[in-house]
């Protein structure tokens, strides 16, 4: 039997799981006050469940959002579109696994789709550096925003990265250019721009592809301008202290609601959308659709006007 | 220019005063200074002379901005906007040690109220919008105000069709605001985009150190992208990337040389002919007027 991935968080929840299931194949006939027993552990354990994924912490956030068994980028383009052309490379380098871009049909609506790549497989992980992209992929994706740009094709844009790529050869071809001008681009492009965040937003790495018209996130995504591990390393000297750091930094897909960076929150199955993909899956098609239908018709210079104004608009200062 | 004419024109704006700690003209006589890089013991006032760049070797030595703003600007042009926008702590945040502590020893080490200084000034006789980061303020980090600042400026460049000039120093995003400071990038990038789309110039002037979300927005998007010796450039900060691949980075790795070979900036120059380089670029720049 293959065990499950447990999460920090759930470790005594599923300890206690695995306590009962033990008992369970006892012979437990002539036992009448271990079944007693058995059956308390069991109410327990339920309270216990409830308090687990009821009130998750950002921290137990973090973990959903970083689980192995999290429905993937690919996964979800899988489910929600037809027709996919995936397009390759970005005419200067090479072509980075990390992001995806291409064309898909949601719902009937022909758009261009990017997004984060993490693998499913260690091998697919190793080609595609756990979605971390190069300066490449960052060109990649412009350079296909452009082409939306150029023929009326609305973008959608999933967000799952830990960061951009930190290494010597991203530093080399420029990861800090290929970013900005991203930004850039994405600022500018004159068709509606939907970003779904569907597991992680580490940093200018998820903001290169993840801003736009409209911004919505699965509840246990996370959107930070810094990993909860190296925040409490500047702070503390101590990654230890991330569970801290995740808090203070109001990473969570209801922070920033709070704060106006995000519209909107889309719920996920009992226990993070691991337990039930299919789920998760239909209920963020259903949000980027009724985000573009919102969208349609604008006018193509009062989508960018607009889309600055979003921006501006973010702040806090007297 | 003697500095201390510009903090005495300054202080005739009614500029907020920098402490002494960050007036060089005040420091009283015999003190000395060790260059961290040549490890020669210099005289104060010498160093002050030479606009914080060590004589024996050329190391060049943090600016504060109202000093870069001394040695950049034609005397007595510099007139500052928004010197009143002030951080608050959005997030409430308090990890280690309060960001509202942070910001009352940032305010009270530099005498700003955040970590970039922005107005309107000449170089070389040509008007300017220009901003300064200042690194004594929390490590001149991006939150919202000097996003808010950034954007300003390249709206006022923008209405007033005047050249941008932004000497960038930082550590990056701000983590203390979070998310907002992230977003700042976006919104910094997008105002950059803008002022490009008009065809009005604008020159940005790297100094050590500048890195993170900073150079991964605004400054990275100029016409013209120019770096002071020696200035420490990147994305991801070197302890980060040799914790990844686990090996020790190359020397010189992510300097403003680095830069150059690599193709990423136009041109390295001490601080001794940037006045002089910028007031040429502006010559070429201007040419059609800022006009297209
Ligand atoms: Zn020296």
């Amino acid at each position: 039997m293959t065990r499950r991935f447990v999460m920090e968080f759930e470790r005594p929840l599923v300890e206690l799981e695995d306590k009962i299931a033990e008992l369970r194949t006892l012979d437990l006939t002539d036992k009448p006050d271990l079944a007693t027993e058995i059956a308390i552990l069991a109410q327990e354990i339920d309270q216990l469940r409830h308090e687990t994924y009821e009130h998750l912490t950002p921290w137990a956030r973090v973990q959903i959002a970083r689980h192995p068994d999290r429905p993937k980028t690919t996964e979800f383009i899988e489910a929600l579109f037809t027709d996919v052309i995936e397009l390759h490379g970005d005419r200067l380098y090479g072509d980075d696994e990390a992001i995806f871009a291409g064309f898909g049909t949601l719902s009937g609506r022909r758009v261009v789709i990017l997004g984060h790549r993490k693998g499913k497989t260690t091998k697919e992980n190793v080609r595609r550096n756990f979605g971390s992209p190069h300066p490449e992929g960052f060109r990649k994706a412009m350079r296909v925003m452009r082409l939306a740009d150029r023929f009326g094709l609305p973008i959608v844009s999933f967000l799952d990265t830990a960061g951009a790529f930190p290494g010597i050869e991203a530093e080399e071809r420029g990861q800090s250019l290929a970013i900005a001008e991203s930004l850039a681009a994405l600022s500018q492009v004159a068709v509606p721009v939907v970003v779904a965040g569907i597991g992680e937003g580490g940093s200018g790495g998820a903001l290169a592809i993840g801003f736009g018209d409209r911004l919505i996130m699965l509840e246990n995504a996370y959107y930070s301008v810094i990993s909860p591990e190296a925040c409490a390393s500047i702070l503390y000297k101590d990654s230890s202290h991330a569970e801290t750091a995740a808090g203070c930094l109001k990473m969570t897909a209801e922070d920033l609601v709070g704060l106006g960076i995000v519209d909107e929150v889309v719920p996920e199955p009992f226990g993070g959308a691991h337990n039930e993909p299919e789920a998760a899956f239909v209920a963020i098609g259903e949000r980027i659709s009724a985000a573009l239908d919102e969208l349609d018709g604008q006018e193509r210079a009062t989508l960018v006007q607009r889309r600055y104004e979003r921006l501006r608009a973010i702040g806090v200062y007297a | 220019m003697p500095i201390a004419d510009w903090f005495k024109a300054r202080e005739s704006r009614k500029y907020t005063p920098a402490s002494d700690k960050s007036a060089p003209a005040e420091v009283p006589d015999g003190v000395w200074v060790k260059c961290e890089s040549c490890k020669h013991i210099i005289y104060e006032g010498e160093l002050v002379a030479d606009q914080r760049v060590c004589r024996h070797c050329g190391h060049h030595f943090a600016l504060s901005a109202p000093e870069r703003i001394g040695s950049l600007v034609d005397e007595g042009s510099f007139v500052e906007k928004d010197a009143g926008l002030s951080p608050g702590d959005p997030l409430s945040f308090s990890a280690a040690k309060p960001y509202g502590a942070s910001l009352d020893k940032a305010r009270e080490q530099s005498g700003l109220n955040e970590a970039i200084v922005t107005g309107s000034a000449a170089i070389g006789g040509h008007d300017v919008v220009i901003g300064v980061m200042d690194f004594r303020f929390v490590g001149a980090s991006m939150g919202s105000v000097v996003g808010e600042k950034v954007a300003r400026a390249f709206e006022a460049a923008l209405s007033q069709r005047k050249p941008l000039v932004m000497v960038i120093s930082s550590g990056g995003a701000r983590m203390q605001e979070g998310m907002l400071s992230l977003m700042q990038m976006a919104k910094t990038s997008a105002a950059a985009a803008r002022l490009s789309d008009a065809g009005v110039p604008y020159i940005s002037i790297l100094a050590d150190p500048t890195y993170g979300g900073v150079t991964a927005s605004f400054p990275v998007l100029a016409d013209v992208i120019l770096a002071e010796p020696g200035a420490r450039i990147g994305f991801t900060g070197p302890r980060i990337i040799e914790q990844t691949i686990r090996q020790k980075l190359p020397k010189g790795f992510q300097t403003s040389e680095f830069m150059l070979e690599h193709g990423m900036i136009d041109s390295v120059v001490p601080r001794s002919e940037l006045r002089d380089t910028v007031g040429l670029l502006l010559e070429y720049l201007s040419a059609k007027g800022g006009e297209r």
